[in-house]
Order: structure tokens, then C-alpha cells, then sequence
């Protein structure tokens, strides 16, 4: 407990209370209206959905093109459940059974498919979304291909915020633990890592059912706060938006991803009155990023205060060199 | 019986679009290591330009067949020179990355051009309109001729593969890319004659689907394509006869899934005998197992 009361701590205490009471007061002012406050949710949840796909891919290294399955599963399930108990306590049961079907199905799928590596994980995961798809397409609880409309809305800013900062604080602190380095061992080198007794499936599985847990909890936010779910929306496509994010921030950078999430968020929405050229633009993103700058906005670093001093003294011994 | 011959005549129909999409993945795979995601969208332009050669240009069939099999040979090449040989050294996920991103540029750019609609091929008149029976099962022209196409186009392709100096070369580079420029094969033109061979039968592929089943959209590449890999996986990626053997097999599945089984499960039982096999065998029906070395 001595931890808490380390000056960092208080100050980065301080820093997550003020960014949330900031844009509570700008919300509650209405100087951020409703539809910037959409793209705040879109944010948000991108923002979970971005860094719980880049601890898969980016740091243990296992591609994964099936992040909107999980995420239609939390979708679903939070959706059935407030449909029926509509209260704050049917919206938190929602979530977190959410969650938890997620990782079940991530541990289901991943014990079996995580032997497999690079192109054949991806195509395997991709055939697993795929399948969860046509799963919810042709159930009756889920509606059909119609899908499930007037789900009540529960996610305001506080939820939102409460579910994306305990979502970075348990991707940050499972990678600063020990099982968060074997996860970054296996990524560096797989046979390196079982030589030096690292149980490759076994960190891989967690990896790959936090992800999906997290995956879940965006899905559940994505549910209560935009009332629709239809399986069409959990397509390839989605997965590929995620991958997106977490490409352009840099595969192995949790701040990458937050930043990617935030940035493709407002571009999109700059973009929302012509939706083909939005497909377009990113698709062009992604060739061009990995043609000129492959490890992404940040890279494998994270962006900090000493970063940002680092930066400054490397541009001045450069100007300084020349 | 008849029902279950009949279900198996269409499922050799869709079998052949398959197989013809699946031989361009494993010829790509088997020499680059790379999922070519962005093949699917190359059958898609295939069987625009077919639609555009028989609806504006009044072409008949064979010459529709010819230009846009040219046409994507043109396009496969372009793609492979641009977006895939600039990365040949760096990771295979970048690769992999820039694949997803050239898919989605070519089905968005498209759908900008010719918008997200369905577009419905002309129908089919004379000799291609007319069905044959056998006893009870009905075969249509339509589908002899896809068989006619099929088979020709992979006779000329193991030819091509067996018998000439740049089939020998596109087997020895996909054997060892290192050692087969050592022995002074330009493995660049190579690896172009793979991506143009493999685009040429796509976009085959695309016209016959167009005039097999009538209607072409933007993303009607995307699930065909996936489901092409999956039989490139099942035969055995890399291996050229495996490709074929997959997709025929995917197709007839398919076809008896929804005839007998519930057709919106399909796509379903495709994924999950992919995962299966990915499991059980993953180097598939025809593929050899490689020992992994440190």
C-alpha cells in the first residue's frame, strides 16, 4: 500500500481525475455536444479495443484477425441482459458476463489454435469470427440478421471512462508483471523463450484471453451506448478497424495504440458523409504505413514525459552535429 | 441418388471457381510466404471487366474471357510490384498488414467507381442458355463450359509449371529463393510471372462466376476468396495439385451442405473444417511436413 503513496502515483492520480473532470464539466455544459460525445464513446471504446488487440499481436506476437467475434460476444450478451433487467445492476452483470464469455471463448479457441503460427493463426482466428458471426445470424435470442434494436442506454462518460482506464491498468500492470514478460519473450523468440522454461501455450492463452475479456467489455460499452447490434456489424471489417489501430500506433506501444484510436476516430468522423472514401483512406493508411514507417507511430515505445525530453535532446544534438 | 449426383455436378461447378481462385493463393504462398488477401478482389475486377466487355463492348464470351484475364495478369503484376516487392525483406506480418490494405483499396476503390450495387451479367443466349439431362440430373451448358475452362486452364498451367524454363524456376525459387539466385535465376521476374499466372486464373474465375450465377458486387470477392484459401490450406498449401483436389472438395461440400443440411450455415462449416484441418493436419491433404529448425 506504500505504493499509493508515492509522489508518481499521487501525480498521475491527480492527471486521471483531472482529464475526467475536465470533459464531465464540458459534457455537462453541453460545450461538447451529443454528436462529439459519440466519437468520445467510439474513442473510448476503440481505445480498449486497440490496446487489449495490440497485447495479442504486439506483444506476444500472435496475429489475431478475430477481435469483433469477442466483441460481438460482449455485445450480445450485455445487450440480451439489460434488454431484460433494465437497471445500472443488469448493465454491470452485462458487462462483466460479457467479459467472461468472451475469455471463455477466447480459451476455447486459443487452446487449440494458438499452435498455429503467423498466416495460419490469423486465418484460423478470422474463421472463428467468421463462424461467431453466422452463429448470431442464425439464433433466436440474437434476432437473426435484424438484430437488436432499443437496447437501453446505461454507458455515460463515467462508465466509459471507469472501463478505459481499468482496462489500461490491467493491460500496463499484466505486462509489468512476470507474466507479462514471458508474453514479451515469446514474441521475441518462441523457442528461446520454452528453452529458457517459459510454457508457451499457457502465456499465450492468457494473452489471448485477457484480449478477448477486454474485447468483451468494448463490445458490452459499444451495445449500451449506441441502442443497435446487428451481426453485419462485427465483420471482417471491424477486426481489421482494430488492427488498424493498433498497426498505426506501433505494434508493442500501448500509447501507440491510444493515440492511433484517437486520431482514426476523429478522422472518421471527418470523414462520415462519404463512407467508401473512408475505406479508401484507410486502406491506402495501411499500405503506406507499412511501406515507410512498418513500426507504426510509436513504434515498440511509449510515449511519457521522458520521451518526449529524450526527443528534445536527440533533435538538439542532431542540430548541433550538423 | 439423382438428387445427391445432381448436388454433386453444381458443387464440381462451384468447386472449379475454387479451385481456380485457390491454385493463385498457393502458387503466391508457396513461393513468397504470403497470404495474398488482396486475390479475392483481383477475381472481383475480373468479373467487372467481363461484365464491361459483354454489356458495353457487346463482346461474346472468349474474347471477354481473354481481356480480363490480361487485364488482371496486368493488375497482379502491378499490385506485386508495388505494394508487395518493397517489403520482400521485412517482417512477414508487415507483408501480411500491406495484403489486408491493398483488399480493402481495391473493393473501396471500385465501389466508388461502380458503386456498391449489384450489376447482373447479360443473359446467356444460343448454345450457353440451353441444359442437358442425363437420366434425371440436369447439366447446363453453363457449367460444361466452366468445367471446358477449368480443366484447360490447369492442363496449360501444369504445363507451364513441368515443362517450361520459367516453371522450373518458379519451382526452384519456391524450394529455396536464395539458392535458385545463386544458380542465376531473377528471382524478381519470377515471383511477377507468379503473381501474373495466378491473377490470369482469378480473373478467369471471376468472368465464369459472372456468368454462372448472374450477379457481381464489389465485395463479392471477399468471402469467395477466403473460402479459396481455405482449400488451398485443405489440399495443402504451396502444392499446385493440392489446390485443385481443395477446392473441388470445398465446392462439393458446400453444395451439400445447403442441399441437405441449412444453407445459412455453410460459410459456418466451411471456417470449421478449416480450423479442423488446421489443427489435425496443417499441412493439408497433399502437403509435406517440415521439421522446424532453430
Amino acid at each position: 500500500m506504500t505504493m499509493i503513496l508515492e509522489k508518481s502515483w499521487v501525480k498521475r492520480l491527480l492527471a486521471l481525475v483531472l482529464t475526467f473532470l475536465i470533459v464531465q464539466v464540458l459534457v455537462s455544459t453541453n460545450i461538447i455536444n451529443t454528436y462529439f460525445q459519440a466519437t468520445i464513446a467510439t474513442i473510448c471504446i476503440n481505445i480498449i479495443l486497440g490496446v487489449s488487440l495490440n497485447l495479442i499481436t504486439g506483444f506476444t506476437g500472435q496475429f489475431s484477425l478475430g477481435h469483433a467475434g469477442f466483441m460481438s460476444i460482449g455485445a450480445y450478451t450485455c445487450a440480451i441482459i439489460t434488454l431484460r433487467m433494465s437497471n445500472t445492476f443488469g448493465f454491470l452483470l452485462g458487462v462483466a458476463l460479457g467479459a467472461v464469455f468472451a475469455a471463455i471463448v477466447g480459451f476455447l479457441v486459443g487452446l487449440p489454435t494458438l499452435r498455429l503460427r503467423g498466416d495460419y493463426l490469423a486465418i484460423a482466428t478470422l474463421g472463428m469470427s467468421e463462424i461467431i458471426r453466422i452463429i448470431f445470424l442464425n439464433m433466436e435470442i440474437t434476432n437473426g440478421a435484424a438484430g437488436l434494436s432499443d437496447i437501453p442506454r446505461f454507458v455515460n462518460w463515467t462508465w466509459l471512462y471507469v472501463f478505459t482506464v481499468g482496462t489500461l491498468l490491467l493491460i500496463k500492470n499484466f505486462l509489468n508483471s512476470s507474466h507479462g514478460r514471458a508474453c514479451i519473450a515469446i514474441r521475441e523468440d518462441e523457442i528461446a523463450a520454452e528453452t529458457m522454461g517459459i510454457n508457451i501455450t499457457k502465456y499465450k492463452v492468457i494473452s489471448f484471453m485477457i484480449g478477448a475479456f477486454c474485447a468483451g467489455i468494448a463490445g458490452a460499452l459499444y451495445a449500451s451506448y449506441f441502442y443497435f447490434l446487428k451481426p453485419d456489424l462485427f465483420g471482417f471489417l471491424k477486426s481489421i478497424d482494430v488492427l488498424v489501430i493498433v498497426v498505426l500506433g506501433g505494434l508493442g506501444s500501448i500509447s501507440g495504440s491510444v493515440l492511433a484510436a484517437i486520431l482514426l476516430a476523429l478522422i472518421s468522423t471527418a470523414l462520415q458523409a462519404f463512407p467508401e472514401l473512408r475505406m479508401v483512406f484507410y486502406a491506402l493508411l495501411l499500405i503506406i504505413i507499412m511501406l515507410f514507417r512498418p513500426q507504426g507511430l510509436m513504434g515498440s515505445k511509449e510515449l511519457s514525459i521522458k520521451y518526449f525530453k529524450n526527443l528534445g535532446k536527440s533533435l538538439i544534438s542532431k542540430k548541433g552535429g550538423a | 441418388m439423382e438428387q445427391f449426383l445432381q448436388q454433386v455436378i453444381n458443387g464440381l461447378s462451384l468447386g472449379s471457381i475454387y479451385a481456380l481462385i485457390a491454385l493463385g493463393y498457393t502458387m503466391v504462398y508457396g513461393i513468397i510466404k504470403l497470404i495474398n488477401f488482396a486475390h479475392g478482389d483481383v477475381y472481383m475486377i475480373g468479373a467487372y471487366v467481363g461484365y464491361f466487355c459483354m454489356t458495353t463492348f457487346k463482346l461474346g464470351f472468349l474474347p471477354s474471357l481473354l481481356i480480363s484475364m490480361i487485364t488482371c495478369t496486368v493488375l497482379g503484376v502491378l499490385i506485386e510490384k508495388i505494394a508487395y516487392k518493397p517489403l520482400r525483406n521485412s517482417t512477414r506480418i508487415a507483408v501480411l498488414i500491406t495484403a489486408i490494405g491493398m483488399s480493402l483499396f481495391l473493393e473501396y476503390t471500385m465501389m466508388f467507381f461502380v458503386k456498391a450495387n449489384v450489376r447482373t451479367y447479360p443473359p446467356m443466349s444460343g448454345l450457353l442458355a440451353q441444359s442437358h439431362k442425363l437420366g434425371d440430373i440436369v447439366i447446363t451448358t453453363k457449367q460444361l463450359l466452366i468445367f471446358t475452362v477449368t480443366i484447360i486452364l490447369m492442363v496449360l498451367l501444369q504445363f507451364i509449371v513441368k515443362k517450361t524454363r520459367i516453371g522450373k524456376s518458379m519451382r526452384a525459387v519456391a524450394l529455396d529463393r536464395d539458392a535458385a539466385q545463386l544458380m542465376g535465376i531473377n528471382v524478381d521476374t519470377t515471383i511477377s510471372f507468379t503473381f501474373a499466372v495466378g491473377s490470369a486464373l482469378a480473373g478467369a474465375a471471376g468472368i465464369l462466376v459472372g456468368v454462372y450465377y448472374n450477379s457481381i458486387n464489389p465485395l463479392m470477392g471477399v468471402l469467395p476468396g477466403l473460402k479459396a484459401f481455405v482449400a488451398a490450406v485443405f489440399g495443402g498449401i504451396g502444392v499446385i495439385p493440392g489446390a485443385m483436389i481443395g477446392g473441388y472438395l470445398i465446392g462439393i461440400i458446400e453444395v451439400l451442405v445447403s442441399g441437405y443440411g441449412n444453407s445459412m450455415y455453410r460459410d459456418a462449416v466451411v471456417f470449421a473444417i478449416l480450423i479442423i484441418i488446421l489443427i489435425v493436419k496443417p499441412t493439408g491433404i497433399l502437403g509435406i511436413n517440415t521439421r522446424e529448425k532453430v
